[in-house]
């Protein structure tokens, strides 16, 4: 019965982050400004960074815990340098 | 399979309970993002997502963890700890960057003012 319920509610919060990575997605694709485009990916890293985690507990797998971690640091730093980019026009100066 | 039909109920019910809301705050998070009118109320949305939808699926994380692996397993705290630090500072740097490319633009119908910092002629 709970392991039925854990399935399920496992399941849902799949569908819920797969959705929201696809508005986050729309966003990229038609935000009208440059910076639009930023904060969507941003978002996007970061509901990848919940996909991983949430592969980590579906399959029972430490292992995603690294990959989650590495999109998180990788997410943070691409958007600094895109917010870099998006202020001065060129990101090493 | 396995790993999951081995945790007891009385772990498996707040996992549930942490994984259904934090799946919920997410998509309202997403929603927010694509619906709302400008970019300065758009900013707000993954706010949500970043703190409370992802600390409710770390703690589902650790307390799942912990009870199958029947040890402390709270490493997630080392992602909790980096989306605190960072989730602000992205989001300044994001909002700097819109306020200045705005105003550089001449777009007022944003609503960007950047009160004393930056100063910009009328063209």
């Amino acid at each position: 019965m709970m392991t039925t319920l854990l399935e399920w509610s496992i399941a849902f919060a799949f569908i819920c982050i797969v959705l929201a990575m696809v508005l986050c997605a729309i966003r990229l694709l038609l935000g009208p400004a440059a910076h639009d485009r930023v904060l969507a990916l941003d978002t996007l890293w970061m509901t990848a960074m919940l996909l991983a985690l949430m592969m980590g507990i579906r399959f029972g797998d430490l292992i995603y815990f690294d990959a989650a971690m590495l999109i998180a640091l990788l997410g943070f730093v691409s958007t600094i340098a895109l917010t870099k980019f998006l202020m001065r026009g060129e990101i090493i100066e | 399979m396995n790993a999951l039909a081995t945790l007891p109920a009385w772990a498996a019910l707040p996992v549930s309970l942490l994984l259904i809301v934090g799946g919920s705050i997410v998509v309202i998070g997403a929603l927010g993002l694509l619906r709302l009118p400008t970019f300065y109320q758009r900013i707000h949305g993954p706010a949500i997502t970043i703190t409370l939808g992802a600390g409710c699926v770390l703690l589902a994380s650790m307390l799942y963890f912990s009870v199958a692996q029947s040890r402390l397993v709270i490493h997630e705290i080392v992602i909790s700890i980096f989306l605190l630090l960072t989730a602000p500072v992205v989001a300044m740097l994001i909002m700097r960057a819109a306020v200045y490319r705005d105003l550089r633009a001449q777009k007022h119908a944003t609503g960007a003012s950047a009160g004393e910092v930056y100063h910009y002629e009328e063209k």
